[in-house]
């Protein structure tokens, strides 16, 4: 193990250690931190400029349910709930099978069809962001949750595609030959054989293709606009320009919108950093 | 009775005679159909786009290569440009930042796994949160770093507002999530590193710096890869923390392409979809060199298996 195992070095540098680790992630995490604290002080501090003191009363209770209740907040999560499930099923529903076509079988345009997805994974947003909006336009599907969550399944099928393709790969090809010779339809091979070894990708994707898309702002400000329809990301500009100046609300406004991903992540953490390696490093 | 039976089971062995190679194809079908529809035809689109001048609704009109002549001469494109360069640049820190904490949390203490969850945090908070957090950091009248400049007998300094600095100012609001990206990449790589190798080069005298340099990092080639990849890509699409921390100012100064072309197309600034695809053309060339040498490092990756 490199560095060292802190057990086999000096006491002192064990010691050390120990007290350098919870201060490397309070310096690490002060910004948060610090919103995490805003968000429980009473709007009075803030008006008296006290803003690094310690809170006169602790007002978390009412400050988060004022985000609640005094505003389009919960409708802006509901949102982007709606977009976000859709699209994780979508994209994770296409590419198992892409995945599952381009790890399998061996033809002429297979490494090409894969770069083409990985290329399209890589492409900046702008070269998309007026056709694909006109094409939304087109479809009358402009400002509505469909258009969005259509628009990111295909796009996260490229990313996907990559990932389900690579961990295929990887998976015992015996398996899949053994079912042939007992003669098993290939699409059964799919269904009965493959699908059932891929539940850990599916499971990283899913994480991580929620988070993606839970953290979206550049499609949800391209393709939506207004409360019935934007995500929570977009959202929270206008809860800010709501509330302008009060930093309490918006503190808690904006944890409440960072929330349900990190939610995610600590339950779901093995998963999670499984599918961020691409499973490229293991 | 007899002729269907026979008719379906002439189709079924033809189906079973093709069923390898066309079963490939009904897979990939849907995928690709959306992809292409989506992703792969909007490009073309937008190289066909930026040879007219369009606000969206009317008629389009054909003008040729106008729309890089006037970037040619626009003070605003060169400004962006710059600044794509700078987070390029200033960007790759994290890879080296994220190997640091790595090697930092690489150890078997207790409560380790929570430290590792805690340092990855930042990644997981959309970059919106983000870029508001980092607002309130530099805040010049409240925010923490004035504090803490003030703590250390500094002048205050107001970045966001600071020509000269605003751009750097939100590069290290992006190098937070980024590093923990790349520290959690790491992480990873460092868990598959050959143990022997490093007894091997504890025995042969290696230590600190120079077995980190001639044994570790050599093996954790595919971390840095990504890293880098996911780095790159993430440096050239920023957008989120201008949109929220400074909306490109003050004066456009911190303005990069991804940002000028949106302000261009889709702000108030005006509809000219035409330019706004020009720009849009310059950015995909710059990404498509490194897209290129991506897709011929894993071409040769595949191709050595």
């Amino acid at each position: 193990m490199f560095p060292t195992p802190i057990e086999r070095t000096s006491r002192t540098w064990q010691i050390s250690y120990q007290t350098l680790l919870p201060l490397a992630l309070i310096l690490w995490l002060l910004p948060l931190i610090a919103v995490a604290i805003f968000s429980v002080k009473p709007d009075i501090d803030f008006a008296n400029a006290n803003y690094w003191g310690w809170p006169t009363s602790f007002e978390g209770f009412t400050n988060y349910a004022l985000v609640f209740t005094g505003s389009d907040m919960p409708q802006y999560l509901m949102n982007s709930f709606r977009i976000t499930i859709p699209t994780v099923i979508g994209a994770v529903a296409l590419s198992c099978m892409t995945g599952f076509a381009l790890g399998v079988y061996k033809f002429k345009a297979n490494i090409w069809i894969f770069f083409m997805f990985v290329a399209g994974n890589f492409v900046p947003f702008q070269i998309l962001m007026v056709p694909v909006r006109d094409l939304t336009l087109q479809m009358g599907l402009y400002n509505t949750i469909t258009g969005l969550v259509l628009f990111h399944i295909a796009f996260q099928t490229g990313f996907c595609t990559l990932f389900m393709r690579n961990f295929i790969r990887a998976l015992p090809f015996e398996l899949i030959e053994a079912a042939r010779v007992e003669g098993v339809a290939e699409w059964r091979i799919f269904w009965y054989v493959v699908l059932p070894l891929m539940k850990p990708a599916i499971a990283a994707l899913s994480v991580l293709i929620f988070t993606f898309i839970w953290n979206d702002y550049f499609w949800a400000v391209v393709l939506t606009q207004g409360v019935e329809s934007q995500p929570v990301t977009a959202g929270i500009t206008s809860f800010n320009a709501q509330y302008r100046a009060a930093y309490h609300l918006m503190s808690a406004g904006s944890i409440v919108a960072a929330l349900p991903p990190v939610a995610m992540f600590f339950l779901m953490q093995r998963h999670f950093i499984a599918g961020l390696t691409l499973g490229a490093v293991k | 009775m007899a002729q269907a039976s026979l008719a379906a089971s002439r189709q079924n062995s033809w189906w079973h005679r093709n069923q390898q190679q066309l079963t490939p194809w009904l897979f990939l079908a849907p995928g690709i159909l959306f992809f292409l529809f989506y992703v792969i035809f909007p490009i073309f689109q937008s190289f066909n786009l930026s040879l007219f001048e369009w606000d969206g609704l009317g008629e389009a009109e054909y003008v040729g290569l106008y729309n890089y002549e006037e970037l040619y001469w626009d003070e605003a494109f060169y400004t962006s440009l710059k600044n794509n360069v700078i987070w390029l640049v200033l960007y790759l820190a994290a890879i080296p930042a994220g190997l640091f904490i790595a090697l930092f949390l690489n150890q078997t203490v207790t409560g380790i796994r929570l430290y590792k969850s805690l340092f990855f945090f930042p990644f997981v908070i959309s970059q919106v949160v983000v870029g508001l957090v980092f607002t309130w950091f530099y805040d010049p009248t409240f925010g923490l770093l004035n504090v803490m400049l003030g703590a250390v007998g500094l002048p205050p300094m107001n970045v966001l507002g600071d020509e000269n600095w605003v751009t750097v100012g939100i590069i290290v609001a992006g190098l937070w999530p980024q590093t923990a990206y790349c520290m959690i990449l790491y992480l990873t790589g460092l868990n598959a590193v050959d143990p022997e190798q490093i007894e091997a080069g504890r025995l042969d005298g290696a230590k600190g710096w120079r077995m980190l340099w001639y044994i570790i990092v050599p093996q954790l080639r595919p971390a840095t890869f990504i890293a880098f990849v996911v780095t790159i890509i993430g440096a050239l699409r920023s957008f989120d923390l201008i949109s929220v921390m400074t909306n490109g100012g003050p004066f456009g100064s911190s303005r990069v392409l991804s940002f000028y072309m949106f302000e261009v197309a889709l702000s108030e600034y005006g509809f000219r979809m035409g330019y706004g695809a020009a720009i849009a053309v310059v950015l995909f060339m710059i990404m498509l060199a490194f897209i290129a040498y991506f897709l011929w490092t894993m071409y040769k990756e595949e191709r050595a298996r």
